[in-house]
C-alpha cells in the first residue's frame, strides 16, 4: 500500500530538550494508524509538525508525494488532545467559523454542518451557547468540525476522551466508516483496547525515537512469545522438555515451547499423555508489546 | 489573507455586540454631555434672586452689596432684624448679614452657597480697604486711576511673515487631553487584546484554530479586529456627544434665548476668547496625529500585550509581566508636565522619539508647534517600533499559547525567541 504520510528523520529541539530524534514513520493511504507510546515521549510534538504548527528542525515530511506545505492545511483535519471552542459563541455560529478556517466556502459549510447535526441528531444545539452544552456534547461538535472538511488525512487525539461509553461507540463507528471511505486516520491514544478494535498499523515512540513500527500483525508476529494456554482434563502437573510451564490454575497450564522444538511436538508430547479439552495460542495483546518494548529499551 | 479577514470580521463583531460594549458606548458620551452641560444648568439654578437682610447699622455696605448679582440685600429695623435671626420660615429671606465687633456671620437655615459667601466676603473687604486708605490721606480718584489690567497677547509668527494668535493656555489644554487619552486607549484596548489570548488559551480552542492557520495570522487578526472595535467606539463616542451636547442645549435654552445669547456682547466677548484660545493651532493636524499615533501606539503596545496573554494561563498571573509594559506609558503621562513647561526641550525631543513613549508625548508637543522633520522622524521610529515589537511578541505568542500549567519567567521567554519555527 502506497505511504499517505511519509516522516523521515524528523528531529525537533526545544532549548536542550530532544522532543523528536530522527523520527521515521510510513503511513499507508487508507489505513487507521495508531500513534502510541508513554506520557512525553514526544507523539504531540509529532502531530504538531503534520498540522504544520510547529516546524521540524531537520528532516522531511512528505503528504502524498508532495513535501508537507501550507496548501495541504486544508486536506488534513486534526483534534488535538487539548481542544475548546469559544465558550460564549453560539454552536451553529462557532462551526461555520471554524469550517471557514479551513478554507471550505460558508454554503458547503453550511450544507455539511445541517448533514451532520441531523446524522447526529443534534440539530437542536445550533442555536445554543456552547457554555449551555456538556462537555461530550462539545466534543461531538468539534468531531464533526475536524472532519466536516473531508480532508485526506484525520489526526485523532485521544478521540474519546470525555464521551460515554455509547457515544464512544456512535465516535468509533464514524471513525471507521470515514476509513471505509478511504480516509487515512492518525489515531493517539493511551487506550490499548480501542488501538486493538479499530488500528490496523501503528507505531511506537518511547525518549523522542520510533521504536516499533508496522502493521499490526507483523509486529504481533514479532512479539510471539510462544505461548500456550492448555487445558487438560486432570488436575495434574504437566512436565516434558518440549516446554516449560510458566503458572498453573488448576488445570488450566500456561506454558512456553522450548528452542528446537514447535507447536506440532508439543501437542504431541501433551496428547500422548493426557485427555486435552482445549489449547489456544496466546497472541500478545498491543498491551503486554507496549510494556516489553517500552521495557527492552 | 482570507482566513485573516475571518479572523478581524469574528474578533470585531464578538465584541461589537457584546453588551459591555453598547453599554460603555452609550453611557461614555452621556457623562461627557452631562460633564458639558452639568456646569450650565448648575449657573442656570444659580441665578435664581436671593434675599438677604442687613440691619441699620450696617447700612454703609448696602449700596456696594446689591452689586452683587442675583442678590438682593434689604435693611431691617433692629428689633425685627433680631426676630429673623431665630426664625427665617416663613420671611421668605435666605440669610441675614450679621456684625459683631469685627467679625461678620452669615445666619440661614441652609447652608450658605460658596459663591455667595465669597462674593460677600469681597466686597466688604473693598469696603474696608477703602475706609482705611481714605483715614490714610489717600486720594480715591488716583487710586482709581492708577488701577490697570495688563493682557499680554501671545502671537507666532508664520514663515510667510503672518501673525498668528497664539495661545499657551489651549495649546496645554489640547496636549494634555489628547496626550491623556492615547494612554487610556492604548491601556484599554491593549489589555482588550491581553483578555482575548489568554480565553483562546483557557479555553483550549487555540490549538483547532492554529492548525487551520498561523499563529501569527491569528494575533495580528485579532490585535486589527480590536482596533476596529476602538475606533468604532472613538467615532461612535464623538459623533454621540455631539448629538447630545446640541440636543441638550435645545431643550435647556429656548431658541430666542439662544439668538438674544448670540448678540449680546458679552457673548461676543465669550467667542474671541474662545478663538483666541485655539487660535494658531493646527486642528486637522492634531486630528490626523492622533489617529496616526493612537493605531500606531496601540499596535506597538498590543502585540507586546498579545504576547502576555500567550505566556499565562490565567489572567491573575499576568501582573509580573504587565509591569515592564506598564512603565514606559506611566513614564510618558509623568513627563507630560515637564514637557509642556519646555516642549522644544532636549527631554521633550526624545521622548517624542522613542517610541514607547512619542504616542504620548507627540500628542502633547503638537499643540505648541512641532517641526515637520521632527514629526516624521518620529512617526518613522514608532512605525519601525511596532513591526520590531510585533516580530518579537509573534515568536513568545506561538511558543506560549501552546504551553500549559507551567509558570513563566523571564529566563524561559527570553529562549522561546530563540525557538525556531
Amino acid at each position: 500500500m502506497a505511504a499517505l504520510l511519509e516522516v523521515k528523520d524528523v528531529v525537533k529541539v526545544y532549548g536542550n530538550y530532544t522532543a523528536l530524534n530522527k523520527v521515521n514513520l510510513s503511513i499507508p493511504k487508507g489505513s487507521i494508524y495508531g500513534l502510541l507510546g508513554p506520557n512525553g515521549a514526544g507523539k504531540t510534538t509529532l502531530m504538531r509538525i503534520i498540522n504544520q504548527i510547529t516546524a521540524p528542525d531537520s528532516g522531511s515530511v512528505i503528504f502524498d508525494g508532495e513535501r508537507l506545505q501550507e496548501k495541504h492545511v486544508s486536506l488534513i483535519g486534526y483534534l488535538p488532545e487539548e481542544r475548546g471552542l469559544y465558550k460564549k459563541m453560539k454552536v451553529g455560529e462557532q462551526a461555520l467559523y471554524l469550517a471557514q478556517l479551513k478554507g471550505m466556502t460558508y454554503d458547503e459549510a453550511l450544507s455539511k454542518l445541517r448533514y451532520w447535526f441531523k446524522r447526529f441528531n443534534i440539530i437542536e444545539w445550533w442555536p445554543k451557547k456552547v457554555e449551555e452544552l456538556s462537555k461530550g456534547m462539545a466534543q461531538k461538535i468539534q468531531f464533526i468540525v475536524t472532519i466536516l472538511h473531508e480532508p485526506k488525512l484525520l489526526i485523532f487525539d485521544e478521540p474519546f476522551s470525555g464521551f460515554d461509553p455509547i457515544n464512544a461507540s456512535i465516535i468509533r463507528e464514524e471513525i471507521v466508516n470515514l476509513r471505509d471511505k478511504g480516509t487515512t486516520i492518525i489515531f493517539s491514544t493511551h487506550r490499548m483496547e480501542s488501538v486493538e478494535e479499530i488500528c490496523d498499523h501503528f507505531a511506537l515512540i518511547n525518549n523522542s525515537e520510533t521504536i516499533l513500527e508496522g502493521s499490526i500483525q507483523n509486529i504481533k508476529k514479532q512479539f510471539d512469545n510462544k505461548q500456550f494456554e492448555v487445558t487438560i482434563k486432570e488436575d495434574t502437573l504437566l512436565e516434558s522438555q518440549e516446554y516449560s510451564i510458566i503458572k498453573k490454575v488448576n488445570n488450566v497450564h500456561y506454558l512456553t515451547i522450548k528452542d528446537n522444538f514447535n507447536q506440532k511436538d508439543v501437542i504431541k508430547s501433551i496428547n500422548e499423555k493426557h485427555e486435552i479439552i482445549l489449547l489456544k495460542k496466546h497472541t500478545p495483546s498491543i498491551e503486554e508489546i507496549f510494556i516489553k518494548a517500552i521495557g527492552n529499551e | 489573507m482570507n482566513k485573516i479577514w475571518l479572523i478581524i470580521s469574528r474578533e470585531y463583531l464578538v465584541r461589537v455586540k457584546k453588551k459591555s460594549f453598547i453599554v460603555m458606548t452609550i453611557l461614555g458620551p452621556i457623562l461627557m454631555a452631562a460633564l458639558l452641560v452639568t456646569p450650565t444648568i448648575l449657573s442656570m439654578q444659580d441665578q435664581q434672586n436671593r434675599l438677604i437682610a442687613i440691619t441699620e447699622k450696617n447700612i454703609d455696605f448696602l449700596e456696594p452689596l446689591n452689586k452683587i448679582e442675583n442678590t438682593q440685600f434689604n435693611v431691617i429695623p433692629n428689633e425685627e432684624f433680631e426676630l429673623l435671626k431665630k426664625d427665617f420660615s416663613q420671611t421668605g429671606y435666605y440669610a441675614v448679614l450679621d456684625k459683631n465687633e469685627d467679625q461678620f456671620y452669615l445666619l440661614s437655615d441652609q447652608q450658605i452657597s460658596l459663591s455667595v459667601k465669597r462674593s460677600i466676603a469681597d466686597k466688604i473687604e473693598k469696603i474696608i480697604e477703602r475706609d482705611k486708605l481714605k483715614l490714610a490721606g489717600i486720594d480715591l480718584k488716583v487710586l482709581e486711576e492708577s488701577e490697570t489690567k495688563i493682557n499680554i497677547q501671545t502671537k507666532i509668527v508664520t514663515l510667510d511673515g503672518e501673525n498668528i494668535n497664539s495661545s499657551t493656555e489651549g495649546s496645554m489644554g489640547i496636549g494634555f487631553i489628547t496626550g491623556i487619552l492615547i494612554y487610556m486607549f492604548i491601556f484599554m484596548y491593549g489589555t482588550m487584546v491581553m483578555r482575548g489570548v489568554i480565553e483562546e488559551k483557557t479555553n483550549r480552542i487555540v490549538e483547532v484554530i492554529i492548525s487551520s492557520v498561523k499563529p501569527f495570522q491569528l494575533m495580528m487578526g485579532k490585535i486589527i479586529g480590536v482596533a476596529l472595535v476602538g475606533l468604532t467606539q472613538f467615532i461612535l463616542w464623538i459623533v454621540l456627544t455631539f448629538a447630545l451636547a446640541s440636543l441638550a442645549e435645545l431643550l435647556l435654552f429656548s431658541p430666542n434665548e439662544l439668538i438674544s445669547q448670540a448678540n449680546s456682547a458679552e457673548n461676543t466677548e465669550m467667542m474671541s476668547k474662545i478663538t483666541s484660545l485655539v487660535g494658531g493651532i493646527n486642528f486637522i493636524q492634531i486630528m490626523l496625529c492622533f489617529m496616526f499615533y493612537f493605531m500606531s501606539g496601540y499596535l506597538l503596545y498590543s502585540s507586546l500585550f498579545a504576547a502576555v496573554g500567550s505566556a499565562v494561563d490565567a489572567e491573575a498571573d499576568t501582573q509580573q509581566f504587565i509591569l515592564p509594559i506598564t512603565i514606559p506609558l506611566l513614564l510618558a503621562i509623568m513627563l507630560i508636565q515637564p514637557v509642556m513647561d519646555n516642549p522644544d526641550g532636549t527631554l521633550a525631543f526624545w521622548m517624542s522619539m522613542i517610541p514607547f513613549t512619542s504616542p504620548v508625548i507627540m500628542m502633547v508637543r503638537l499643540p505648541f508647534g512641532v517641526e515637520n522633520w521632527e514629526l516624521i522622524i518620529s512617526m518613522l521610529s514608532i512605525i519601525i517600533g511596532f513591526v520590531a515589537t510585533t516580530f518579537l511578541a509573534a515568536k513568545i505568542y506561538r511558543t506560549g499559547i501552546l504551553m500549559y500549567g507551567k509558570k513563566i519567567s523571564y529566563k524561559e521567554l527570553w529562549k522561546w525567541l530563540s525557538y525556531k519555527g
